[in-house]
């Protein structure tokens, strides 16, 4: 099914506001004024937001402690993912969870991460709950190539294999973990060759192509809601920022990142659009603005929401 | 004496018994060239070069579990798990395989792995980062548990702990990583199962772990000004646990009052106040009290995390409810 131009100018607002949230949060944390560890997906925009918009309601999506993409690109509210990461009230979690933990379960998000490789095994369980109900819906996750060498990977997939679950294994491989880059940490260069070892497809995509991204989790999701089972999706990328906010990156090279930026998966989008004439570049430029003042709001939404009381310090531990 | 970090103690611990012994080596995530998600091995890989200082996969059943058949099999590993939390996607390869084997063999193995793992909160890391432990580990027969508050403390303990023929977890702090203080020259070692006694007092105990050493102190400092003179022990290892300086300073002052970060149900307080109970209450003359976390996840927001690590002020609550 072909995408109208309206779909795909959605696509890039997304990708645009998840490259502005990640460098407004960037810019507040190196002002010192978001506490904790912050992970930022900048460069990756192409692979949550080509893999969401293939999702609906019924759906869900497991995302990692660089979460902030697939959260907006499931269509989580900026205004209370900024709050959230200030620590405040009005965010996601009250201010309980932070960057690492951002989640919206009616939204079908299960949340960011802060165990790498946990999302595996949950999309699998959320997976089987779809065909439990026979709700026809399907779950996603999302994973680094590092945590492709957790044992929870290899053990998801099995077990998403021998039952047909209908979910599907995005692995961003933006080829480091950490400091360790894929050469180091595994002896294979494609993550996708792994699902010959659970006899399920993969397929390697460019990760900076959205709509190669696109096509590939179409098929994948197809796939699923047709009771075939999981598909392994590996999405080839790079992160433009350090593994952390501060970290000051000794293990890659000025040169690779550079040719990473130049491959940039928003700019490369909107060439294709100026290109198949199906926006002039004062429409990108309109959507830039509208985005800019989006994320804006959300900063002002964060700063004005108040902290949490203490007395939050002890509720939901448990159901009432 | 020397002055430096809690992190670059460790480091000269590790650096000096790698050069004492080519058994010894390092394994974990990001231990080489990155030197440690803190900074702790900094410069090994320089001085020993990748085959003893190895950057794993993020694979953390495969770093212990590998660490564990190594030591059977005669080498002394020093495995790092980046944060304490993770220890629960690898605590078969500790709880199961490590601190049993001796005792299942019939005394017939040995397993000397050393554990670093680092603990704590107050810093923001939240529910899955901020984590302390230990009490999982005081109730694996087999293992020791080590938590040292101060540079000199983590120097000479991970020192002996890497000479231990057992299987040990050496829990840091990340809070205290950056706290500076004297270490002594040259080489040396602390005794595991030796509480030190960080401040004399005679009015009341305060047993407190890692960085609530240092909260207790401060505790103990406006207590003074008001006329309580409270002992501070530090246990330092919780398994085995130096139960003679506990009770000999129960016995001096009559009062307990014990502290760690830890949420407080079911934490290793409850083991200290039960011990003491058992074997010292003729020794009390006020009921024993706990300070600890309350019993929810770590939360993110500072300001509500600042209310769930036991500060000073809860300390001195606690102090004034049994004076
Ligand atoms: C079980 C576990 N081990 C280690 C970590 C520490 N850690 C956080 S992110 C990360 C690297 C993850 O690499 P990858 O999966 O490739 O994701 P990326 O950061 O590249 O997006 C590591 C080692 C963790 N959070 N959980
Ligand atoms: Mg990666």
């Amino acid at each position: 099914m072909a995408l109208t131009k309206e779909e795909m100018l959605v696509m890039y607002r997304k990708m645009l506001l998840i490259r502005e949230f990640e460098e407004t949060v960037a810019n507040m944390f190196s002002q010192g004024q978001i506490p904790g560890f912050v992970h930022l997906y900048v460069g990756e925009e192409a692979v949550a937001v080509g893999v969401c918009s293939n999702l609906g309601e019924q759906d869900y999506i497991a995302s990692t402690h660089r979460g902030h993409g697939h959260g907006i690109a499931r269509g989580a509210s900026v205004d209370k993912m900024m709050a959230e990461i200030f620590g405040k009230v009005d965010g996601y979690c009250k201010g309980k969870g932070g960057s690492m933990h951002i989640a919206d379960v009616e939204l079908g998000f299960l949340g960011a991460n802060g165990i790498v490789g946990a999302g595996l095994p949950l999309a699998a369980g959320a997976a089987f709950a779809n065909k439990y109900l026979n709700n026809n819906g399907v779950a996603v996750c999302f994973f680094g190539d590092g945590a492709s060498n957790r044992a929870t990977f290899h053990e998801a997939l099995n077990l998403a294999s021998i039952w047909k679950l209908p979910v599907i294994f995005v692995c961003e491989n933006n080829m480091y973990g950490i400091s360790m880059c894929q050469e180091r940490h595994q002896n294979i260069t494609d993550v996708a060759d792994r699902s010959t070892a659970y006899g399920i497809p993969g397929l390697t995509v460019d990760g900076n192509d959205l709509m190669a991204v696109y096509e590939a989790a179409a098929e994948a999701v197809k796939r699923a809601r047709a009771g075939e089972g999981p598909t392994l999706i590996e999405c080839k990328t790079y992160r433009h920022r350090g593994h952390f906010e501060g970290d000051a990156c000794v293990y890659r090279s000025e040169d690779e990142l550079n040719r990473w930026k130049m491959k940039c998966p928003i700019k490369r989008f909107g060439d294709r659009l100026l290109e198949m004439g199906l926006a002039g570049r004062d429409e990108l430029d309109k959507i830039k603005e509208q985005v800019k003042e989006q994320i804006e709001s959300a900063l002002e939404f964060a700063r004005r929401s108040p902290l949490p009381d203490v007395s939050e310090l002890t509720k939901d531990v448990y159901c009432d | 004496m020397l002055e430096m970090t809690y992190a670059q103690a460790i480091n000269a611990a590790l650096r000096e018994e790698m050069q004492r012994d080519g058994k010894v080596y390092i394994l974990g995530e990001d231990v080489g060239v990155f030197g440690g998600c803190f900074g702790v091995t900094a410069g090994l890989i320089d001085q020993f070069g990748p085959q003893r200082v190895l950057d794993t996969p993020i694979s953390e059943t495969a770093i212990i579990g590998s660490a564990v058949g190594a030591a059977a099999a005669g080498l002394r590993p020093v495995p790092e798990i980046m944060f304490m939390d993770f220890m629960a996607v690898c605590l078969d390869e500790f709880f199961n395989q490590a601190a049993k084997m001796r005792y299942m063999f019939g005394g017939k193995a040995r397993v000397p792995v050393t554990l670093r793992t680092v603990c704590g909160a107050g810093v923001g890391a939240a529910a899955q980062h901020s984590q302390s432990l230990e009490a999982w580990f005081t109730h694996m027969p087999g293992v020791k548990v080590v938590m040292p508050s101060t540079p000199a403390d983590a120097k000479g303990l991970l020192v002996a702990s890497i000479r231990d023929d057992n299987p040990v977890i050496f829990i840091e702090h990340k809070v205290l990583y950056v706290l500076s203080g004297p270490v002594p020259e040259g080489e040396y070692s602390i005794p595991l199962g030796k509480a030190d006694i960080k401040r004399p007092g005679g009015d009341v105990t305060i047993v407190a772990t890692s960085m609530m050493v240092h909260n207790a102190l401060a505790a103990a400092q406006t207590l003074a000004g008001e006329g309580v003179e409270a002992e501070v022990v530090d246990p330092r290892t919780l398994s085995p646990l130096d139960k003679d300086t506990i009770l000999e300073s129960v016995a001096k002052t009559g009062r307990l009052v014990v502290v760690h970060e830890a949420v407080k149900n079911s934490g290793f307080g409850g083991e200290i106040a039960a011990m003491v109970a058992e074997e010292g209450f003729d020794y009390l003359d006020a009921p024993i009290k706990r300070v600890g976390a309350p019993f929810t996840p770590v939360p993110f927001s500072p300001h509500l995390e600042a209310a769930y690590i036991p500060d000073e002020n809860k300390i001195i609550t606690a102090v004034k409810e049994i004076m």
